[in-house]
């Protein structure tokens, strides 16, 4: 196996809505501020790979119209993955790892604000018996809460207490969307929105962009002083079925974070892809982390959701975090589909 | 497959073999900066492409982003009404939605000054008069239909101009369309034309 590092990582400021801007001007800053960071040019990008989906835009192949974006002419080695972008980041290690090229640009991108997205989020179901109900999102993550909560895995102070601690966290961080400071009991004086959901226990509707440059061994090593090295990444798929599925554990987490070799060490930063509250909760149990005290610095998919693109982002920012030499180990998750279907898990290191 | 036993109702029923399940999603579309100040410019009949800071192709509609060098095109070029079709075909199929009489002509235009054809009709001429290489003007909607949109434009007619000669990309090398001798490319703009390229 060669060694892969994220040797940078940068983000545009998540936010409601976008109201001017298309995709591929909100993209052209992030590009520019991920290969400058590392005095890179798309000249010296071996491979590039994105994670959007069309369902957000409205438009068949929209993700063509953004590759503009990086300059894909004369034509570049390019792929796009109609998932998050740590999908991505995952094929473009895959890439890097076959030995044809050193260096890749992982880029993804949501602007959910021109639908309705909890609807626009039915489509990902089985299209004959699921999706023509129409089951939004929300409601599907609320029925994941309310047999997490009848078979007293977690309780509603345990989820207030995840969104408190989420939302307190962004206050730190100048991209996040949503950021506050209350109390647990402050929080469960609002009334359900979606029981057993409240809002605090729900993420924002997010537009936003990331990006990620992975280099292999020594373009790693001459870019940056202390890379952030790939030391193990694995992900898998459960059923779209809801019913076949456990909603209260995350078997795909766990094998995943098994493979990726989550238990090897200690770890210093810990950033988990939970829309939802109870999600995080649940993650956290299937990763063996449920007393880990540095969990989502950021304020996490709570405080920032943009699709396809916050599973990147909780790599980046623990990328980052080791990068500027404040966590030597850390573990990153994305998940992708309804209550957690689909998650992968992605262990990084400072010491090279 | 394995042995399964239906209850009686279900036996020796017709397979399904269609389901309808309708799906509608409505967005609020945003072109986004560079192509809202093209179509705000041609409400005013006029029709503004976008240059790129680097390369100096100009890019119409502008869709913000050169993709040669993947920078803002933010520099407002405004270009004639006139250009040359560079390519073209004769429609002669109806079809639902077509709001147009058989046969009709669509054809790529590069306007004089740009360096990316738009698509859009032409008339005002035989549809087998219509080549490659003729030069064509704008025709706009009356002033009361002007709107943000390209249909502002009604079509394009023939000027009477002489014909230009049109370099189709790839031949000049003999090697098919994106194919460069040597894996690079040629130095000028590929699209640029003998008439009123600029770059």
């Amino acid at each position: 196996m060669r060694d892969v590092a994220v040797i940078s990582f940068a983000q545009s400021a998540h936010v409601r809505s976008e109201e001017d801007r298309n995709e591929v001007e909100m993209l052209m800053p992030v590009v520019g501020d991920v290969l400058g960071k590392v005095d890179m040019t798309m000249a010296d990008i071996g491979f590039t790979c994105s994670g959007s989906t069309d369902y957000l835009a409205g438009q068949a192949f929209s993700f063509v119209m953004t590759l503009d974006g990086v300059g894909p002419w004369p034509p570049i080695q390019e792929s796009h993955v109609e998932m998050d972008g740590a999908w991505a980041l995952y094929e473009s290690w895959v890439k890097i790892q076959l030995g044809e090229i050193d260096t890749a640009l992982v880029y993804c991108y949501s602007k959910s604000s021109p639908g309705d997205l909890p609807m626009v989020m039915t489509r990902q179901l089985d299209p004959y018996t699921a999706a023509p109900l129409w089951p939004d999102a929300i409601s599907l993550a609320a029925l994941q809460a309310r047999a997490l909560l009848d078979a007293g895995k977690i309780t509603v102070e345990q989820m207030a207490e995840v969104a408190a601690r989420s939302r307190r966290s962004a206050m730190d961080n100048p991209n996040a969307q949503l950021a506050w400071d209350r109390g647990v009991d402050e929080l469960l004086k609002a009334p359900e929105t979606i029981a057993p959901l409240r809002r605090h226990d729900c993420p924002p509707i997010s537009d936003g962009v990331a990006a990620v440059v992975l280099a292999a061994d020594g373009a790693a090593r001459d870019r940056v002083e202390r890379p952030a090295w790939i030391r193990g990444i694995d992900h898998r798929v459960e059923s779209m079925h809801l019913g076949l599925r456990d909603l209260t554990d995350s078997v795909s987490t766990r094998l995943a974070g098994e493979k990726a070799g989550v238990a090897g060490g200690d770890l210093d930063v810990v950033e988990l892809h939970a829309p939802f509250t109870h999600q995080e909760l649940v993650l956290r149990s299937a990763l063996g982390l449920d007393d880990h005290k540095n969990v989502n610095p950021s304020g996490g998919a709570l405080a920032a959701n943009p699709m396809m693109t916050a599973g990147l982002v909780r790599i980046g920012e623990v990328a980052d975090r080791i990068l500027a030499g404040e966590a030597g180990r850390g573990v990153a998750h994305a998940t992708s589909g309804p209550c957690l279907q689909q998650n992968l898990v992605c262990v990084l290191e400072g010491n090279g | 497959m394995a042995d399964l036993t239906l209850p009686a109702a279900l036996r020796d029923v017709e397979a399904v073999r269609s389901v309808r399940t309708p799906a509608r999603l409505d967005y609020r579309y945003t072109p986004g900066t560079a192509t809202s100040r093209f179509l705000h410019a041609i409400e005013q009949k006029r029709i503004m492409g976008e240059r790129c800071p680097v390369c100096r192709k100009v890019y119409v509609p502008p869709r913000g982003a050169c993709p040669t060098d993947g920078v803002p095109t933010e520099e407002q070029v405004e270009l004639p009404h006139t250009g040359t079709v560079t390519s073209f075909c004769v429609v002669n199929l109806q079809f639902y939605g077509q709001g147009m009489e058989i046969p009709y002509v669509s054809a790529n235009i590069l306007l004089d000054g740009s360096h990316l054809p738009i698509m859009h009709l032409i008339q005002e001429v035989q549809a087998d008069k219509v080549r490659t290489g003729m030069r064509v003007e704008a025709v706009w909607v009356p002033d009361e239909e002007m709107g943000p949109t390209l249909e502002s434009i009604k079509w394009f007619r023939p000027t009477g101009e002489p014909d230009v000669q049109v370099d189709i990309p790839g031949e000049d090398h003999g090697t098919g369309l994106g194919s460069w001798v040597g894996g690079s490319p040629p130095e000028d703009p590929r699209a640029a034309q003998t008439h009123g390229g600029d770059a």
